[in-house]
């Protein structure tokens, strides 16, 4: 006999509360086409997040990896392959850069953040914003400290653009396409439990860099000790979650292969900050000689300093 | 056939008309081919289109002619004068100069396509040349401050006009940014607009600097 209460409308719950009390339960989702549902539904998940990574365990559920296999489904010249690696909303772009600003200790970035969600949104634009605020940080700083030097013509140094930029999209993007390849490798000797994608790699290496921006824009201020001081806390801050994101990737190999792969990365990642700290920024307490200029008609004009 | 009893066509009624087209020397093709139309018209009526639209520019409303009827008439005048502008800038060929034409070109075209992958890739319903279309001419006030600044240079380098010239510069960088996100606001989903706006600020940014450093030799 059905009851008055069977009878009632009973709610559905949130899938996160139904999988919370029942961790073992199959669960389906239905991937519909439309992109707007999508966008809700991701709403919809994120306050459960939290509890669902720790409750399912480290390793992917059977949602992600259904949802990872249909995103990735359009062939590759077409328009939409490469809409899904732009599948990101406004908040988890923050969340992204805020998780690797703040890194907490034992958490995986990649793991919290990027979720098999990996994006090139974050990359592209954090290294494009990076190569600008370095020529224009170095531009200024280099301004103010020759400043009131009566030899001094100031110059826009656009050239250094240019090569800011082919360092830093270099750095951002192969050195990740290099140790991608070094992990495949060492995945094929030794069975690693984790294994990074090469996007996922990408979206590490892009959001690591964010730290520098602010850094780069303090780094106008001509000296030399607080810029060696704001160089090595920006070193260390995304260090880390560098180092938390692939020690778990190597830790299983040979004790020295693993030391060494972390040590060559952190190492890659300090010279990138040193020699764009060399190059564009010039030495604060240098002083600059008047120089003789050679006229053109063969005599010799030296410049008078007032 | 009951139902049709009762329809019954009133005998008073004629039905007169005729079947035949006209095909006389109305040459209702005059609306379709302006193969025949002077050449000034075909000029003028361009010009007007891209006049209208730069009207359109300095006063943003939510309009849809800069949309619609899309050219890259306007952004390729505006380009070019902007980078002949801001030639000048380095008499030596040292490295160390203002951006060179070709750099400036680039920077404009190459930044305004990415710009618009961007807003397309991130879920975006607007076409590719309509995008082009709007940040290029969103281009113009940056273009009028580039004026601006040379003839203030002319008058003199010193901190004075430095200052004139920033408080120009910064003003029609607000400028340029808020119409073309005026413009491209609506057909980006909404809970990104912000990642579709940034690129565009650092577009305009990127100029903004360019103009603003332009020093004379």
């Amino acid at each position: 006999m059905a009851t008055a209460d069977d009878l009632k409308f009973q709610e559905f719950d949130d899938a996160a509360n139904l999988l919370a009390a029942n961790p073992d339960a199959t669960t389906i989702s239905i991937d519909e086409p439309v992109e707007i549902p999508k966008n809700q539904q991701s709403r919809l998940q994120e306050p459960g997040r939290e509890e669902d990574d720790e409750l399912l365990g480290t390793d992917d559920s059977d949602k992600t990896e259904l949802l990872a296999g249909q995103k990735k489904s359009a062939p590759f010249w077409t328009f939409d392959y490469y809409q899904t690696f732009f599948d990101v909303d406004t908040y988890q772009v923050l969340d992204r850069i805020k998780g690797s600003v703040f890194p907490v200790p034992g958490k995986n970035f990649v793991r919290l953040y990027i979720r098999s969600n990996p994006d090139l949104y974050g990359p592209f634009w954090i290294c494009a914003t990076l190569v600008f605020t370095i020529a224009v940080s170095g531009n200024l700083s280099n301004f103010f400290i020759h400043l009131g030097k009566p030899t001094y013509h100031y110059v826009p140094e656009f050239r250094k653009v240019s090569i800011a930029a082919t360092t830093i999209y270099a750095y951002a993007w192969l050195v990740p396409l290099a140790l991608w390849g070094f992990l495949m490798w060492r995945n094929t000797k030794v069975m690693n439990i984790v294994s990074y994608s090469f996007l996922e790699i990408v979206c590490v290496y892009g959001y690591s860099l964010f730290i520098y921006i602010p850094t780069a824009v303090l780094w106008i201020i001509p000296q030399r000790v607080v810029r060696w001081v704001l160089m090595v806390f920006s070193l260390c801050l995304s260090g880390s979650v560098l180092l938390m994101t692939f020690w778990p990737a190597v830790r299983d190999d040979n004790r020295r292969v693993a030391v060494a792969t972390v040590a060559t990365i952190l190492l890659l990642h300090a010279l990138l900050a040193v020699g764009c700290l060399a190059y564009f920024f010039d030495a604060p307490e240098l002083n600059i000689p008047a120089p003789i200029i050679p006229a053109h008609n063969g005599t010799t004009v030296i410049t008078k300093s007032h | 056939f009951p139902g049709l009893a009762d329809v019954s066509i009133p005998q008073d009624i004629p039905v007169e008309g005729e079947i035949t087209v006209p095909v006389g020397s109305h040459s209702p093709d005059e609306d379709y081919s302006t193969l025949d139309e002077p050449v000034k018209d075909t000029i003028m009526r361009d010009l007007k289109a891209v006049g209208k639209k730069f009207v359109h520019v300095m006063y943003p409303r939510k309009s849809s002619a800069l949309l619609r009827d899309w050219d890259l008439w306007g952004p390729l005048v505006l380009c070019v004068s902007l980078a002949l502008m801001l030639q000048g800038g380095s008499a030596d060929s040292k490295d160390d100069g203002g951006p060179q034409f070709a750099e400036v070109f680039v920077i404009i075209w190459f930044g305004a396509v990415v710009i618009t992958l961007n807003s397309k890739l991130l879920g975006g319903t607007i076409s590719f040349f309509q995008s082009l279309c709007v940040l290029g001419y969103c281009v113009m006030p940056l273009t009028v401050a580039m004026l601006v600044c040379r003839l203030v240079l002319l008058a003199g380098a010193g901190t004075v006009s430095f200052i004139v010239r920033l408080i120009v510069v910064g003003a029609m960088f607000a400028w340029s940014t808020l119409a073309s996100t005026a413009f491209l606001a609506d057909s980006q989903p909404p809970n990104r607009k912000a990642l579709v706006v940034y690129p565009i600020f650092l577009f305009y940014f990127v100029i903004s600097w360019m103009i603003l450093t332009f020093t004379p030799q």
